[in-house]
């Protein structure tokens, strides 16, 4: 176990710089606190905090009577802690924390465009989250806004949105998107290029926002369950259990034990799944469709026994608040046995070829490169972070059930480019595959559902889980009579889109496919 | 490359056939769809597909029609880069607001005779996200929908189907 001690320390710098800080438990099950502060002090205390290297994990807002709470959760050893502020809705301000940590930059501007609350300081205010499918001055996140809105009959093209310019002999825009050549999902790109060699990207993102958190609300528990499974389709998995662990704390009750291995089987089957999709589709990048082809047929082997144990091609709906909805029979546990020596036989004949094979080698190495500072600097998470040294896994760090009862490997490479997030994911499917074998040997006959507690009206919780891109965070309140009052999932990918931008420059726009696939960040789950 | 050729060769062709027992259905109805095919559209359709706002569950399963088990181009059914290129959209995905326009352009960017496939349970009705200020929910509120295959999301065996059902559809439907 790391210290974790650094909270007091923490606290006893805030009271020097005279900064009150007020603090209670989240709830009654997980260990996370949270941190009352005054809302002057919001840019303060991120100053404090990126000094004592703190990461900034997470922000959201919420709307509550006449108030706005703003919170924004960090990480230090594997502890976390919620700073929450409170302004009023006339005049909503708050210093900006995106000054001091890059990784609040979109979050904060998220929180502008869906609340209406400026940040002051903030380095970059254009609007984010918003195109032209609601108002300058209109917040789809007040309470005062109805889910149904007030649309057009169609809504227009963002055309005018203040791209970065470039200016000077020879530099060209290149706009991408939002509809892509292959069978990707909708986004913008405009880079600024010299020749091939890229000069800036810049992302443009929103065009999947699909109103998650607005129609999250209201929602019974179930619900919520099967609207998270559907935040991005590859992580179904991650999203549905990290929003069950924020409803299974606020209405404080606990999983049982054989629920939180199927969980975990769950968990990593997928994070199997997408690597092998992944490190093929990242092969084929670079046209080398031989490890396309096999990778593409070990995956479909993958889903195919996903249906035979659990029903479900990508598992969805498996995972429901209080447990699990299926159980894994005696003859499962022979068909996943057999899949993991089956696989790891596979991988034992494919991943010599590919490492003798020196055009792969040519494109891979060098290409892409993320250095560790700035991956440090932007949170960067999961095997993005992890092949640029960034040491984290909430399953080893913060480790909750079944990951708390194992031993296990967590990846890591420090060359920061394609390769090493190729073979970040080649090491991470080892050992899943051994997390998975002690899953399955760990399990013993019993419930794999609690029975619902109906929560508290204001009960909160927040579920922290390491999903195959990285680690998750989602937040729920509830309402009375078992209602969702607030619902914010934080995927990996909304703080590692970032990351591509910095990796992608200085290299060639022909290799910007590859790059990207490297990092397979999701749309759907950023955009909301 | 001697270790690459002998994992080709022992690999060998995984491509599914009749013989398959539990996949029996997915010869007979690729061999149909190629003879439909064959009929209306000189042996080969050209298939954009367009996510319009999806989870990017379909996505993957529509990439699934692409490897060697189910191997869609064997019937003539290929991807293109360009709706230019295409005849059949195959759209996922509630629409949301954000990319109605962009669907738009691309419907009418596909030249004529077009057909649009909706895929998936969200681009069929709605789905988990229906109608809102951020969404305008099913495919057919948008461009005029030929045919949907529904599932969440569907699958390999479910898309073939759907595109078969597509190339049966009765010509007043174009």
């Amino acid at each position: 176990m790391r210290s974790s001690n650094w909270t007091s320390d923490f606290l006893n710098q805030l009271n020097k710089a005279n900064i009150s800080v007020v603090t209670s438990p989240l709830n009654q099950i997980s260990k996370i606190e949270q941190w009352q502060i005054q809302s002057s002090h919001w840019n303060e205390i991120s100053q404090l905090a990126v000094e004592q290297q703190l990461r900034w994990v997470s922000g959201w807002a919420e709307h509550i009577d006449k108030q706005f709470f703003v919170n924004a959760c960090f990480e230090k050893a594997g502890l976390y802690i919620v700073l929450r502020t409170q302004i009023n809705t006339d005049n909503p301000e708050l210093p900006s924390q995106a000054s001091v940590y890059p990784a609040a930059n979109r979050s904060e501007r998220h929180t502008q465009d869906m609340f209406g609350i400026r940040f002051i300081g903030h380095p970059d205010n254009r609007r984010w989250t918003r195109h032209q499918a609601w108002g300058k001055h209109s917040y789809p996140l007040r309470k005062d806004f109805s889910v149904d809105g007030e649309p057009e009959a169609i809504t227009p093209a963002d055309k005018d949105y203040p791209f970065i310019k470039a200016q000077g002999a020879g530099v060209y825009e290149i706009p991408v998107g939002p509809v892509h050549a292959g069978i990707i999902e909708p986004g913008h790109f405009r880079f600024l290029a010299v020749g091939e060699l890229i000069l800036n990207l810049e992302e443009r993102l929103g065009y999947v926002h699909k109103g998650i958190e607005k129609i999250a609300e209201g929602r019974s528990p179930e619900s919520l369950a099967r609207l998270a499974g559907r935040i991005s389709g590859d992580t179904t998995v991650g999203h549905t259990w990290a929003a069950c662990m924020a409803m299974e704390q606020a209405a404080n009750i606990e999983i049982p034990p054989r629920a939180a291995l199927i969980r975990g089987v769950l968990a990593e089957r997928e994070r199997i799944a997408n690597h092998l999709g992944d490190m093929g589709a990242i092969c084929n990048d670079v046209a080398f469709v031989f490890a396309q082809m096999q990778f593409t047929r070990l995956r479909e082997n993958w889903l195919r026994s996903n249906v035979l144990v659990f029903g479900h091609r990508l598992l969805m709906d498996i995972i429901v608040p209080g447990g699990a909805k299926s159980d894994i029979s005696a003859d499962s546990v022979v068909v996943i046995k057999k899949d993991i020596s089956r696989l790891k036989k596979e991988l034992s004949e494919i991943m010599p070829i590919i490492d003798l094979n020196s055009s792969l080698e040519d494109r891979l190495y060098t290409a892409g490169y993320l250095s560790p500072e700035t991956a440090a600097a932007f949170g960067t998470l999961g095997y993005v972070g992890r092949a640029s040294d960034q040491d984290y896994d909430a399953r080893r760090d913060a480790a909750y059930p079944p990951y708390d009862q194992v031993e296990f490997k967590v990846a890591l490479e420090n060359q920061g480019d394609i390769a090493s997030r190729f073979w970040v994911r080649y090491k991470e499917i080892q050992s899943s595959l051994k997390l998975i074998d002690q899953f399955i040997n760990q399990l013993t006959d019993g419930e794999i559902l609690t029975a619902w507690q109906i929560p508290k009206p204001n009960s909160e919780g927040l579920g922290i889980i390491e999903g195959w891109r990285g680690e998750i965070t989602s937040f729920v309140r509830f309402d009375a009579e078992n209602k969702i009052a607030r619902f914010y999932p934080r995927d990996p990918s909304i703080i590692n889109w970032p990351a591509l931008e910095k990796l992608t420059l200085n290299n060639i726009v022909p290799d910007f496919p590859v790059c990207n696939k490297s990092v397979n960040g999701s749309y759907s789950g950023n955009d909301l | 490359m001697l270790k690459l050729l002998l994992k080709t060769l022992k690999t060998g062709v995984v491509t599914e056939r009749c013989k398959a027992p539990k996949d029996n259905e997915l010869e007979a109805l690729g061999i149909e769809i190629k003879r439909h095919i064959d009929k209306k559209f000189s042996g080969s359709i050209a298939i954009r597909q367009v996510d319009a706002g999806s989870c990017n569950g379909c996505e993957l399963e529509i990439h699934a029609l692409n490897n060697p088990y189910y191997d869609i181009e064997r019937f003539g059914i290929h991807f293109v880069a360009s709706p230019r290129h295409a005849d059949v959209l195959l759209v996922t995905g509630p629409v949301s607001r954000h990319m109605q326009t962009a669907l738009l352009r691309t419907y009418e960017s596909t030249p004529d005779p077009k057909w649009v496939v909706a895929v998936g349970d969200c681009a069929t009705c709605g789905g988990e996200f229906g109608v809102s200020y951020a969404s305008c929910g099913a495919v057919s509120n948008v461009i005029p929908v030929d045919l949907t295959i529904a599932g969440c999301p569907p699958t390999p065996i479910a898309l073939m189907k759907g595109l078969l059902g597509l190339i049966n559809l009765p010509k007043g439907n174009v």
